[in-house]
């Protein structure tokens, strides 16, 4: 063991310096070619800044409505609920957030509520929804902004976010594009 | 077909599709042999060997392998603890995060060391970013490890009669440099142009758009994930992990971290059968584990999609799937896809929360690290089917009353008792960890987060996690407490070395033996029906000692739900 310990040592130096200094390094250069520079992409609106990658609470009626989240969408603290299927306590919340989407979505019947929208996403800062969970708020935004419900329905369409390459993974829609384009849309 | 089971037949296909080429880059690259990276890499590990004093020329016995494997392990057990336990003054802590306490610091420390990474902490508030980096730099080299000890077994095997099996730090500095870092920068380059984020900033904070001040976590992100997959170590950079769409912004980068998680395990069963010159046994291994592993897998993503009965019931629109704990952006197929795949190759990242996973899923995700051999960790996966080979000549030969042999060296008593060892170890870790945990409610099941039989599975899975050195866990468990800190680092510390140490002495004394050329009369191992007997082995010896454990958790709570 005695001879083994001063190559170890030295070995571990070298190491640091190539894995811990030079690969960083180039995996920093590499990021700033990119959109954000590394800092994570951004969308800016009337000079605020938003991460479009992370989600945000959007409990609004105006809004459409983000998924729920076990941190309140923290983005310095992210997390699941880390709930059973078989917990009543977390049954017993899924039953009152569809019961709370019914009374706020007065016109939407119950089979229609997507389950993303009732359920709390693995990070706690889902960025998207799915298509139908976007349809089913369509009636309520409709009627407090006063738009038609054709041009809501548009908009969506347009904010559809395809499998990628057309062909792997599910269809999406980010809330927050989503919600920045449904304010520019008076 | 819906485009997210296309979406995980890609993945699958994919990866199946690169590891044959890059298993035999690896054999190449651990037979000495020119390579493509030689320009770079030939000057580099030159100089490191000389700075090092290390001569690289110099065979050592499996005894001294062990010792050097052992040696340096021990220097970066104390210089982990040093770093974690000073972080809070030390540079780089832009959003001021705190020293972990001892028994915090001994469990990261160790988690990382044996390539688990079970995380106490949360990413976000327990480690600077220069804590991040030094996990980083375990992540690389411990990964390397396990791969130099597969490597040992490699050339006992292709050699015929040899006590000299090559050196430990030419297989770990050329697993580092040859085969994680070139992988680890391809990955970090689709994530940087994805929108992980790579910087040293610290916390952002923004208002968001209906007027809440939000504080947002990035860091060196895209430098950390690619090789917590390529190395399957599995610890995530935020308490997220890969459901964090920072670490995981699209479909894209959740393909491509599936890819870089799952191809070297894959390829090091390629690279065995190239290096030893039998391809055909290597193919016979891949079946074996390519059967396991979608026994596992398929009915996790059908019940993920089929999502939760008693959701069902609420009379939603429940054609999503179980998206507890799931992200849109996947889906609930991938997130099951995953889940097995993490299980089973001891990556132990997440995509999606595994407590809220149904409970069969659960099961499976618990039976994959129980039996931990499909696939497997890098190197580590190696070394654990190992034993199950061994085990199954031996009971082979004796059904057909001949002396069991393998790759013509006799298997006798020595290394029957160091095999069956091993083999029985994993589930006395896991089963009498759990059985402590239940027998001091007060430590122990007070962690619990959810009632009944699921919190007796959260237990099961924290404990069966360790042993396999996965690094998953339920998350509800409230573990960062002394007895869990500690339990379950004295677990992982014995389910990651005993089953290095024992493929090794096995592999090293069967090197020594006289070699006995092949005769009709020779068990051939490279049959489908003698794959059909690893797999039997395997059904008999990992899953049903945890039968009855299983009985009490997951199958319970699938009672309880259907």
């Amino acid at each position: 063991m005695k001879n083994h310990i001063l190559p170890a040592i030295k070995l571990t130096a070298v190491l640091i310096v190539l894995l811990v200094v030079v690969y960083p390094l180039m995996v920093w250069g590499m990021a700033q070619f990119t959109s954000g520079s590394g800092k994570g992409q951004t969308i800016e609106v009337n000079g605020k800044k938003y991460y479009s990658n992370i989600g945000q609470t959007f409990n609004d009626d105006k809004y459409f409505w983000s998924r729920p989240s076990a941190v309140d969408y923290n983005a310095a603290g992210s997390g699941g609920s880390n709930k059973a299927p078989s917990n009543v306590e977390h049954l017993q919340l899924v039953q009152a957030r569809i019961d709370t989407f019914l009374v706020h979505n007065p016109d939407v019947k119950k089979s229609e509520i997507s389950v993303d929208l009732v359920t709390a996403s693995g990070s706690g800062l889902d960025p998207h929804i799915s298509v139908q969970a976007a349809n089913v708020q369509v009636k309520r935004i409709a009627k407090i902004r006063g738009i038609a419900e054709g041009n809501l329905q548009q908009l969506i369409v347009s904010n559809t976010e395809k499998p990628f390459m057309g062909l792997f993974g599910p269809e999406r829609i980010n809330v927050l594009k989503l919600n920045i384009a449904l304010d520019n849309l008076k | 077909m819906d485009t997210e089971i296309i979406g995980v037949i890609a993945m699958f296909s994919i990866t199946l599709l690169l590891a044959i080429p890059l298993g035999k880059y690896i054999a190449k690259v651990y037979a000495g042999e020119r390579t493509l990276l030689d320009p770079v890499f030939n000057p580099l590990e030159r100089l490191f060997f000389k700075v090092s004093g290390i001569n690289s020329k110099n065979e050592m016995t499996w005894k001294q392998h062990l010792v050097a494997l052992l040696t340096i392990n021990l220097l970066w057990f104390l210089l982990s603890m040093l770093v974690l336990m000073n972080m809070s003054w030390l540079p780089l802590n832009p959003d001021g995060n705190p020293s972990q306490s001892a028994d915090l610091a001994f469990n990261t420390t160790i988690s990382f060391l044996v390539n688990c990474n079970l995380q106490h902490y949360s990413g976000e508030t327990g480690i600077s970013y220069l804590g991040q980096l030094w996990l980083m730099f375990l992540q690389f080299v411990t990964a390397g490890v396990g791969m130099a000890a597969a490597v040992v077994i490699f050339k006992a095997f292709k050699e015929k009669s040899t006590t000299q099996l090559g050196n430990f730090y030419v297989f770990f500095v050329k697993s580092c440099t040859r085969i994680l870092l070139p992988l680890s920068l391809i990955v970090a380059l689709v994530l940087v142009f994805e929108g992980t984020p790579m910087t040293f900033e610290g916390k952002d904070t923004i208002t968001n758009l209906q007027g809440d001040t939000v504080h947002v976590s990035t860091g060196p992100v895209a430098a950390f994930v690619p090789i917590k997959h390529v190395g399957t170590n599995g610890g995530g950079f935020f308490g997220a992990n890969g459901s964090h769409p920072l670490e995981n912004p699209s479909f894209f980068t959740n393909m491509t971290e599936m890819v870089a998680q799952f191809i070297i395990p894959m390829a090091m069963i390629f690279a065995f059968g190239f290096f030893i010159k039998r391809r055909r046994f290597g193919w016979m291994v891949f079946g074996v584990m390519t059967v396991g592993f979608l026994l596992l897998a398929i009915p996790n993503i059908i019940m993920e999609m089929n999502g939760n009965p008693e959701i069902a019931k609420m009379g939603i629109d429940n054609s999503l799937g179980a998206m507890e704990g799931k992200e849109v952006r996947i889906g609930a197929a991938a997130s099951g896809f995953w889940s097995i795949v993490t299980t089973v190759i001891s990556t132990g990242s997440i995509n999606s929360m595994h407590d809220s996973s149904m409970p069969l899923s659960g099961m499976n995700e618990l039976l994959a690290m129980m039996i931990n051999a499909f696939y497997g960790g890098v190197g580590a996966g190696i070394l654990n089917f190992f034993i199950f080979i061994i085990l199954a000549v031996f009971i082979s030969g004796l059904m057909v009353g001949r002396t069991p042999e393998f790759m013509g060296k006799k298997i006798e008593a020595r290394e029957m008792k160091i095999a069956m060892i091993i083999a029985l170890f994993h589930p006395f870790l896991i089963l009498v960890g759990t059985a402590l945990a239940t027998a001091f409610p007060s430590v122990g099941t007070s962690a619990i987060s959810n009632p009944e039989f699921h919190g007796f599975s959260q237990m099961l899975y924290e404990y069966t996690s360790s042993a396999a050195n996965n690094g998953s866990g339920f998350e509800g468990l409230g573990d960062n407490t002394p007895f869990w800190n500690i339990s379950t680092g004295i677990i992982l510390l014995l389910g990651r070395f005993l089953p290095i140490i024992g493929p090794v002495a096995i592999a090293g004394l069967l090197a020594e033996k006289k070699f006995i050329p092949e005769s009709s009369g020779t068990l051939k191992t490279d049959t489908s029906t003698f794959g059909l007997v690893i797999f039997v082995v395997i059904a008999i010896v990992a899953a049903l000692s945890f039968f009855p454990a299983l009985a009490l958790g997951p199958i319970a709570e699938y009672f309880s739900l259907y």
